[in-house]
């Protein structure tokens, strides 16, 4: 059967170069349905808890999507004029930030005040450049002493200040004549952050003894499309070039290195088409599957071709040698893509979606890939003109020869060493520590970091929890119990040490209690009544200018408020530590009012728990079809439950590795080893496959047969590896962390497969040799 | 000055001793020139009113679907020179029970405002020129239901067209011409016959639509005066929206002067 399509194959050649073009163009045109998604909250499944809490919390006040500015003066003062009159231009052009809806700075902080026995609120200061020094002096200590200010939009040190843009992306957008429009979200940030980076230009440009540092929710989601961009422009073209010089290098011949660039560009053309036809959204994960259809591609084309080549050089015409190769090759090659797609498919079980789409996109780019190779490939070979050369290959084989040989001789040493070196390494397992730091997510090549890094440094944190405190009645935010359950909260969350700042109606309502009376220090504390605290209010919020109201703070029923605790940078496990210590306190204290702590930051901090426990079950169900198909491959369950050692130690060890060179792991970090199993799995099957044809179909000795298996796949697998390596290497060289992580891990994952294969594998086939082949004795025997 | 709200976007009476026939006669009027001639006449239409008394609910409703409601009776005084006399008394909810608002509302000088207090027994100026932000929450600004005062604004005549239920609209652009306004710019519908306040988008400082506010049932008193009974308001942005609806209409029921000082707030 595989015959005649070889032959089919050679024959209609021309036909099917058509017919691929076609298959081509038609799944490539669903890429004008492709678009890129950059919103944070793709890493969540709908129906998240929290972040359904979350959206709930925004929808009852107001989003807290944002852009963070903090301008540093050079001379470390903020309270000049100079400094004071820049903060009020620029906060002036800030309300021109497409789709805000509120600016916060210094200057329009709404400072209340006695004033003749009533209450004045106002600006905190106008015109800072005619500011005299007594005045200077005057707000200095109004800010510095505010609770809604010092780490928040000034440093206690007064040396860097922000103006924080809160924006409302809007799921539609109506133009003057009505007319209604669904918005797209990346584009609208693209915006925001477009008209952000002019306000900065134009401030380094008026006030050049300032620096600008840009950060916030807005800033983050635009990162993660310039990261990508990033990878793009730099990591494809490195990729590509890796991979023509790999396979020249290989296959010594151009046109064969010429059609390797068809197919892996058919494959990419394929994925991402069908990607588009599928709606699957773009994210930074999915944009890794480029580098990793690449891959593997070369790989599934490398294994034809060079067979391929081969037969040429023996002396058969292009058609005859293709005719061979692919008869030899259709079953691994299939059997390889086949597994490595079970591998990228169990990516489904994942709990973020993003790792899902990527593993959806890897697998159709995988099995594109087997398409294209097997019937592309030859039809492109066998009408392209190619040239070989005789060569000696006998080189190489010696090479692999004497490492048969030495590992058979120090088959007790490797079975001690290197099962010593992996059980040590999966003992360093568990030093490794769950860490999902959304910032951390990018590298310091990308502008978002290092600007953050700055600001975390400098003035505030950019890690929250949010509590929705939710009371019974309406109006009983200004009931004086409540009030004082809450402030107990407050202060307790201000004492831990994890916390920076927080934001709570509490500090409003003492300030306005000691306003009311004539700014009587004793006064600064929360009202005695209901009425007084509730009426105090509605004065206050008449006086407020537009966008600086307090419904970020209190619900329109005056019955939940939202506190924001914002905090150090922590790794999710004290993230995790915070939340529960809160949690905790609040059913001991105040279990009427009780809330759950949500935010990015929370949600971030669960998802790679999460995804390890879900990536588990994907994990097993990879394992166990991968199984399968190798028992089958194989015809041996004995053999196939071998195959667990040189499929499963390979990741263990890895994160071995990773517990010594890095020690983080989090959301994707756990997908990697399902995903490597289905790649580490290919050298596996051709090692035992071919091993197993020795010693049972032969009737070889186990060491004959391992000599065997060496010589035949042995540089087959070496080459097929080091190319792996070398394009999960380039990805580990991402900006965005999440595919520079899965990059290395994998890179580590293929080397030690690699080692395990040709080190550890043979000793424990000799070692195990007469239960191995315990029911395919007699065959043995029969064919001595 | 909320009690004109009714009037609201309309307009308040202003100077009763111009006179626009003068004006009428310039030979060829400019679409700023009609824009102000339209918005006289409307303002004229009111004049004479004397004073009203009118309840009002306010239903606040926020994006995950959550309302609440605040209740106020309004009285309103018709200016004689200067802008309209108002007195808001607040009847739920129930801890603001009692209190009272009390504007004078002025041209393009910042409107006075009185707030009485019953937990503290006590009047309190408000004392901030701020005038954009929500009036209780709501997505109404005082400058959206205050005395709509002809000077308030500049205004820009666009077009005429309809605007529903048969009614034709002249469509003017109106913009802030008071320093704290929180808007660039209001896009106004007028109906060419009685001067109704059909519609109000209304942009915000960086000329993004804001809201619209939308006026529905209206009814006219002592063969005149025309009032809205439901007034809605969208903020397009956050997706928040507020209604006001307005009942016991009373006109000419002979208040003074002495009703609309802060002696009165604390009855």
């Amino acid at each position: 059967m595989i015959k005649s399509y070889a032959n089919f194959v050679v024959r209609y050649r021309w036909i099917i170069l058509v017919l691929m073009l076609l298959i081509v163009a038609g799944s490539g045109m669903g890429a004008k349905n492709l678009f890129f998604n950059n919103d944070y909250r793709i890493f969540f499944n709908k129906d998240d808890a929290r972040l359904k809490a979350f959206e709930n919390i925004q929808d009852t006040y107001t989003k807290n999507d944002n852009v963070l500015m903090v301008f540093a003066p050079k001379d470390g003062k903020v309270f000049t004029p100079k400094y004071l009159a820049a903060i009020e231009d620029i906060t002036e052009r800030a309300w021109q930030t497409p789709y805000s809806i509120r600016v916060d700075s210094l200057s329009n902080y709404q400072h209340s005040e006695s004033v003749e026995d009533d209450m004045s609120v106002a600006n905190l200061y106008e015109n800072g450049a005619s500011l005299g020094s007594d005045e200077l002096q005057r707000i200095k200590k109004i800010a510095l002493n505010e609770p809604l200010l010092v780490h928040r939009l000034i440093s206690e040190k007064a040396h860097v200040s922000a103006v924080n843009i809160t924006v409302e992306l809007p799921k539609t957008l109506t133009d003057e004549k009505g007319v209604v429009t669904k918005a797209d979200p990346t584009k609208l940030v693209t915006e925001i952050v477009a008209s952000v980076r002019d306000l900065k230009a134009y401030v380094e440009k008026t006030y050049p003894e300032l620096t600008v540092y840009l950060s916030g929710i807005v800033m983050m989601n635009n990162a993660f499309g310039e990261a990508t961009i990033y990878d793009m422009s730099h990591l494809l073209p490195i990729t590509l070039l890796l991979i023509l010089v790999t396979v020249f290098l290989l296959l010594r011949s151009v046109s064969g290195t010429i059609i390797t660039l068809v197919v892996i560009i058919f494959s990419l053309a394929t994925a991402f088409g069908l990607t588009g036809w599928l709606g699957i959204e773009l994210s930074s994960p999915v944009m890794s599957s480029p580098i990793i259809i690449m891959t593997l591609a070369v790989a599934d084309c490398v294994h034809i071709l060079s067979n391929w080549v081969a037969q040429m050089r023996k002396g058969s015409d292009k058609y005859e040698a293709m005719r061979e190769s692919l008869r030899i090759n259709f079953i691994p090659v299939f059997l390889t893509s086949i597994t490595t797609a079970i591998g990228f498919l169990s990516l489904n079980t994942s709990d973020a979606p993003p790792f899902r789409d990527l593993g959806n996109v890897a697998a159709i780019g995988v099995m594109a890939a087997f398409f294209f190779s097997i019937f592309l490939l030859p039809a492109l070979a066998t009408v392209l003109p190619s040239r070989v050369k005789q060569q000696d290959e006998t080189k190489t084989l010696k090479l692999m020869a004497s490492l048969a040989e030495w590992v058979i001789t120090h088959k007790k040493a490797l079975l001690v060493s290197i099962g010593g070196l992996a059980l040590v390494l999966i003992a360093l397992i568990p030093r490794n520590e769950l860490n999902d730091v959304f910032v951390k997510y990018f590298d310091k090549r990308i502008e978002f970091r290092a600007d953050t890094d700055f600001i975390s440094d400098n003035l505030t944190g950019i890690y929250n929890i949010e509590y929705s405190i939710e009371t019974k009645n309406s109006g009983d935010i200004a009931n004086p119990q409540v009030l004082a359950d809450i402030k107990k909260f407050t202060d307790w969350m201000s004492e831990q040490p994890e916390v920076i700042h927080v934001n709570t109606v509490t500090d409003t309502f003492t300030r306005l209690n000691k306003n009311m009376h004539g700014d009587d220090p004793n006064y600064h504390k929360l009202p005695e009544s209901r009425e007084l605290a509730a009426q105090y209010l509605l004065l206050y919020e008449m006086s407020l200018p537009f966008g600086l109201d307090l419904n970020n703070q209190i619900d329109i029923d005056k019955k939940s408020t939202r506190i924001t605790v914002t905090m150090k940078t922590l790794s999710s496990k004290e993230v995790l530590a915070i939340e529960s210590r809160a949690d905790q306190w609040m059913s001991d204290n105040i279990p009427e009012l009780k809330a759950v702590g949500v935010s990015p930051t929370v949600m971030f901090a669960h998802i790679g728990m999460k995804n390890i426990i879900s990536m588990l079950s994907g994990t097993t169900i990879a394992l166990v079809l991968i199984s399968l198909i190798l028992m089958f491959a194989l015809g041996s369950w004995r053999y196939g439950l071998l195959s667990l050692i040189p499929n499963l130690i390979p990741a263990g060890m890895a994160f071995g590795v990773w517990a010594i060179i890095d020690g983080e792991i989090g959301m994707a970090l756990s997908v990697v080893t399902a995903m490597t199993l289905g790649i580490v799995v290919d050298d596996t099957i051709h090692f035992l496959s071919k091993y197993r044809r020795a010693r049972v179909e032969q009737g070889m000795a186990a060491e004959d047969a391992v000599r065997y298996a060496f010589s035949t796949v042995g540089i087959a697998l070496l080459v097929t590896s080091v190319a792996l390596i070398a394009g999960f290497l380039v990805l580990a060289t991402s900006s965005f962390k999440l595919n520079s992580g899965m990059g290395l891990l994998t890179a580590i994952v293929i080397a030690i497969a690699l080692l395990v294969d040709f080190l550890l594998l043979p000793p424990l086939l000799i070692w195990w040799d007469k239960w191995l082949n315990k029911g395919s004795r007699l065959a043995v025997e029969q064919i001595k | 000055m909320l009690f004109k709200q009714t009037l609201s976007f309309s307009l308040a009476v202003a100077f009763l001793g111009l006179s626009f026939t003068a004006q009428a006669k310039a030979p060829v009027e400019n679409a700023q020139q009609k824009g102000l001639r339209i918005a006289k006449e409307g303002d004229a239409k009111d004049i004479g009113f004397g004073d009203t008394t009118a309840n009002m609910i306010m239903t606040l409703k926020n994006r995950a679907g959550k309302t609440s409601r605040r209740v106020i009776s309004i009285k309103t005084l018709e200016g004689k020179g200067d802008g309209d006399k108002s007195l808001s008394l607040f009847n739920q909810p129930a801890d603001v029970k009692g209190t009272a608002m009390l504007t004078f509302s002025h041209g393009l000088k910042p409107d006075d405002q009185w707030l009485y207090l019953p937990a503290l027994k006590r009047v309190k100026r408000i004392n901030s020129r701020n005038k954009s932000g929500p009036f209780m929450g709501s997505e109404f600004a005082f400058e959206d239901l205050g005395s709509q005062e002809v000077e308030k604004y500049k205004y820009n005549y666009l077009r005429e067209e309809a605007c529903g239920q048969g009614w034709k609209c002249h469509v003017i652009e109106r913009t802030p011409a008071y320093k704290y306004s929180g808007y660039s710019k209001q896009i106004s519908w007028i109906d060419t016959k009685e001067y109704r306040p059909v519609k109000v988008m209304y942009y915000d400082r960086k000329n993004a639509l804001l809201k619209t506010l939308n006026a529905t049932g209206f009814k006219q008193y002592l063969g005149k005066y025309w009032r809205p009974s439901m007034m809605s308001m969208v903020n397009h942005q956050t997706g928040k929206s507020t209604t006001l609806q307005w009942s016991n209409y009373k006109f000419k029921s002979g208040l003074s002067a002495r009703d609309f000082n802060k002696n009165a707030l604390a009855r």
